[in-house]
């Protein structure tokens, strides 16, 4: 059955997010022959809606006033989209924009969204999505009783499959008001490469003892190479305000999906999993032999991880 | 002010994996032996938040509102020993099973009923479901404005200032009043109540309310009202069975471990 599929999209320096082209391809491969559109909002949005291979439509504004994201401002826009497009299922990226579209989105059309997808599927016309919850320790899989269905998803659940971009562009209209008011940004990401992007993240936990256990992290990621690791953290040790909450890896973090994942000094909670659990090769470092971290490992040292790993340093430096 | 802080039970989200089980037959979270229920910690920091404004202004008051069974009292009475004046708990076989949108239509109606509100602090999302969407849903139900995942909530004379937590850092916020707020745990530690408080707070009284006293049809609420169907709730597949590097020496394991990633060809 051709279904419609609309995907909210987010831009990042005029270009779309590569969630917002991982989902309109997701959406490609889900709309069965139906119409695929795609929402840009902010500066250069007509311009990198071509960079949208899968979609036929694209919905978009300009407008420098979205480039701030301000869910009442978007809304109508988005709004004024869902009426043309009329989709039956709207995708949007488990981000900080979509986090609060997407409820405050379901409300306005009458309908509901799932959180945090991993997958969305059609079920014989119905579609299904698919979630994390207890903390990962349980997955869980909704319908929906009313339409449209939506759903905020994950990065990196579907492939970006690339392809033509859109034959349409249908303008949105301007940014109107906001009761809320931005008054400050304060970017606290570090510079270069994110752990979203690493194809090597090395993470730290509650069991380095001290921030300074860090420098130690740190030192491991530029043994690998600045320009393939990333340093991420647990949540005890973003708590303890040892590592920025920007480089939180899991839950109410970030989602990692790097070829290699080390966890240094980590449990293993399901909460901190469910950001590093996609990884292809986790590696633990712990003293701890019955932690839970070794239960998803595929390669564990169990030791101190202040002699373990400086001597992982030294064996990448033989090269 | 009027601030209520709205307050759910939760099974343990420290469940090691190991204890955590689900019936599949009824799509349920099978309690675990010996675990007790507990206050999501993301509402007990939304309460700190809310007895800081409290605090800061004089003659303010804070109601705590529960949508729960019974055993959910405790989470009221968590709240009201850290210094929370009130405690609702709103209680009916009709609410059971529902979704974010019957949970926050619910808690809406209760809100509306005290008629004096001021602002709504919710966790940013309950520590079992994970949703995130209830403080935002108050919001839409009640037509007032939101902010969420708040790392610190102040004041000024034209409502809230809020820093909340953003992909790429924080970000800056003013909002009017009424609206809700959600908090993160970023926003740090709720206060421990002391013994005096916690035994003044098992003599409180806990108001309850039902689908009646909330104008609201069974049919709106609980299982009967959701609009998204938990369809299969089960346990993900666990994992690789982990190889532990041979060696007698860090060095040993060291040199074992990097091998291997190399012959993975992942660094
Ligand atoms: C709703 C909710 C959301 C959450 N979201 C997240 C999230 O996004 N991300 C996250 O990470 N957590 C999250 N958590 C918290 C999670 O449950 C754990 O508490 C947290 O991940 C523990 O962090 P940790 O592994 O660093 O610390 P711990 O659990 O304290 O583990 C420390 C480990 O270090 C080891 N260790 C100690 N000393 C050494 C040494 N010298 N050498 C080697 N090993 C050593 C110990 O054996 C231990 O295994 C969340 C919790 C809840 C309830």
């Amino acid at each position: 059955m051709a279904r419609n599929i609309l995907v909210v999209g987010e831009l990042v320096g005029g270009q779309p997010t590569p969630t917002t082209l991982e989902l309109v391809s997701g959406a490609a491969g889900l709309a069965a022959g139906g119409n695929v559109s795609v929402t840009l909002l902010g500066t250069g949005a007509t311009a990198a809606a071509a960079a949208c291979g899968g979609a036929g439509t694209a919905y978009a504004s300009d407008d420098a006033g979205y480039d701030t994201f301000r869910a009442e401002q978007w809304l109508p826009a988005v709004e004024a989209a869902l009426d043309q497009a009329n989709p039956d299922l709207v995708l949007i990226s488990q981000s900080t924009p979509g986090r609060e579209l997407g409820p405050r989105l379901a409300h306005r059309r009458n309908t509901a969204v799932a959180m945090d997808c991993t997958s969305i599927v059609d079920e014989g016309g119905a579609f299904k999505a698919t979630r994390p919850a207890f903390g990962g320790n349980a997955v869980a899989t909704y319908g929906f009783a009313t339409t449209p269905a939506m759903a905020t998803v994950r990065a990196k659940s579907f492939e970006i499959a690339g392809g033509a971009g859109p034959s349409s562009t249908v303008a949105l209209p301007g940014a109107g008001e906001s009761r809320t008011n931005v008054t400050g940004h304060e970017q606290v990401v570090a510079e270069g490469l994110q752990i979203t992007d690493a194809s090597v993240v090395v993470s730290g936990g509650r069991g380095l003892g001290a921030a300074e256990g860090f420098e130690m992290v740190e030192a491991l990621a530029n043994a690998i190479g600045s320009d393939k690791a990333a340093v991420g953290a647990s949540r005890a040790a973003v708590d303890l305000g040892w590592y920025p909450p920007s480089q939180q890896v899991g839950l109410t973090g970030k989602v990692v999906t790097p070829n290699v994942y080390f966890a240094i000094a980590i449990s293993g909670a399901s909460q901190h999993l469910a950001g590093c659990s996609g990884s292809k090769v986790i590696v633990a470092v712990n003293r701890d032999a019955d932690a839970n971290i070794f239960n998803v490992a595929k390669y564990g040292i169990v030791g101190d991880y202040k002699t373990i790993v400086p001597a992982i340093i030294e064996e990448l430096k033989k090269g | 002010m009027h601030l209520v802080v709205c307050a759910k039970q939760i099974p343990d989200p420290e469940t090691p994996p190991s204890a955590f089980r689900i019936d599949s037959a009824t799509n349920k979270v099978v309690p675990a032996q010996g675990i007790a229920p507990v206050l999501s910690q993301f509402d007990g920091i939304a309460a700190e938040a809310a007895l800081r404004i409290k605090e800061a202004n004089a003659g303010s008051k804070v109601t705590v509102i529960s949508l729960g069974a019974d055993s959910a009292a405790a989470a009221i009475k968590q709240v009201l020993a850290m210094g929370a004046d009130e405690g609702v708990l709103l209680n009916d076989p009709a609410f059971e099973d529902g979704d974010s949108y019957t949970t926050a239509k619910t808690l809406a109606s209760a809100i509306k009923k005290l008629g004096d509100v001021d602002a709504v602090f919710c966790g940013r999302q309950a520590a079992d479901w994970d949703m995130g969407q209830v403080g935002l849903l108050i919001a839409e139900e009640l037509g007032w404005p939101v902010s969420i995942i708040a790392k610190s909530v102040g004041q000024d004379a034209s409502g809230l200032t809020i820093q909340r937590v953003v992909d790429d850092g924080f970000e800056n916020v003013a909002m009017p009043l009424p609206g809700v707020v959600t908090v993160s745990n970023e926003f740090g530690e709720p206060r421990y109540p002391k013994l005096p408080q916690i035994m003044a707070a098992a003599k409180k009284t806990v108001t309850q309310w039902k689908t009646d006293d909330l104008g609201l049809a069974a049919s709106e609420v609980g299982a009967a009202g959701s609009r998204l169907k938990l369809e299969k709730l089960s346990t993900p597949p666990r994992g690789v069975a982990v190889e532990i590097m041979p060696g007698d020496t860090p060095a040993e394991q060291a040199a074992a471990l990097v091998a291997k990633l190399r012959a993975d060809h992942v660094i």
